[in-house]
């Protein structure tokens, strides 16, 4: 069976339309079979319909994404009561120590995601990974970075992710490589993510998995859990009405 | 007894609104696998430019067998020719120059 790829993290500008369907357009001529979109947590249902239509015309699934930016741990909370069952995925940008760890123990949070410039901002270390492993949160790695930093910034980039990396593996937290991408341009085949991720020591096999297998697990769970006729984990209503 | 040499080409489509010349997309290739991998990286890739062709954008490139991946990655780096936005994307990977030509016109 052909292996389904997915790209969680693109970051058009959702003003401009054009940009946003040339951007779905290319992740189909890429390869992608889903994708998902980081859109404002005030987003319209009307507006994640008109993304996912866009989507069918072009035969890659869409899913709908938040980017959450707290800066305490409180604001984190309110933020996922408010807006947990809007979206698909839920993503945490982990800029303070605080933030990281309550993301990290948080079962409503998919991905945790850290400043790629900011290298004293990294937060994943083992507690962290231990906090992420169990509560099902993945680590999202955005490739952009690795594209447009030069030099000094871009080694002390690949140095950070390759502790993280060993780190995630070790501790069993799924790694999930986006491309972060705002342009046509920055978007990148699978294979070619996967073969960038070889620059932070991340094997050929874990890093396909972390385009395709890992990111899809993830829309497959969240779906059950949106979807109207689920109880609990394992646990789904299959009929109602009176002759049950 | 000496190892034979395996080989890879590499088919590749150059994803910009300007052209470059065989010249100088070459030279972007060669700085992208300098920067990342380093001169004895580089020595061992065995980097040979086959085919270009500036209008359609495609070019074919050869490579070691050992280094397909790592020139996968140096070309995934690149994000400009020339000062231009661009991006290269592999389209297919042979072992001989005959099957990568079948490949692309499937």
């Amino acid at each position: 069976m052909k292996r389904l790829y997915a790209d969680l993290h693109l970051c058009p500008s959702l003003k401009d339309s054009e940009q946003v369907e040339s951007m779905i357009e290319k992740a189909s001529e890429l390869g992608y079979g889903l994708i998902a979109m980081s859109l404002p947590s005030n987003v319209s249902e009307e507006k994640i319909q008109q993304l996912r239509n866009i989507c069918k015309e072009n035969k890659v699934e869409f899913a709908s994404r938040a980017d959450l930016k707290p800066q305490t741990s409180k604001e984190l909370l309110n933020s996922l009561r408010k807006i947990r069952r809007k979206f698909e995925i839920i993503a945490v940008m982990c800029e303070s120590k605080h933030v990281a760890r309550q993301a990290a123990k948080d079962r409503r949070v998919d991905l945790l995601n850290f400043p790629s410039t900011g290298f004293r901002k990294r937060f994943f270390d083992k507690a962290e990974a231990e906090l992420a492993s169990n509560s099902l949160a993945s680590f999202e790695i955005d490739v952009k970075p690795l594209l447009t930093l030069e030099g000094p910034a871009r080694i002390r980039l690949l140095s950070s992710l390759r502790r993280e990396v060993a780190i995630a593996k070790a501790f069993h937290v799924p790694i999930v490589i986006s491309s972060g991408a705002s342009s046509e341009l920055l978007m990148r085949k699978p294979r070619e993510l996967a073969a960038l991720a070889s620059l932070f020591d991340l094997d050929k096999v874990s890093a396909i998995e972390a385009v395709s297998k890992n990111p899809l697990a993830i829309i497959k769970r969240n779906r059950e859990k949106l979807s109207p006729n689920f109880v609990a984990p394992g646990i789904r209503i299959i009929r109602g009405g009176k002759d049950c | 007894m000496l190892k034979r040499m395996r080989r890879r080409y590499l088919a590749l489509k150059i994803d910009s609104n300007e052209t470059f010349s065989s010249r100088e997309f070459m030279d972007a290739v060669w700085n992208a696998v300098l920067k990342l991998y380093g001169e004895y990286g580089a020595s061992r890739s065995g980097l040979t430019l086959i085919d270009y062709d500036a209008e359609k954008g495609l070019a074919v490139i050869r490579t070691m067998h050992t280094t397909v991946e790592m020139v996968r990655a140096a070309l995934a780096s690149i994000t400009k020719i020339r000062d231009k936005p661009a991006a290269i994307h592999v389209l297919t990977v042979s072992g001989t120059i005959r099957a990568l030509y079948k490949k692309i016109k499937q």
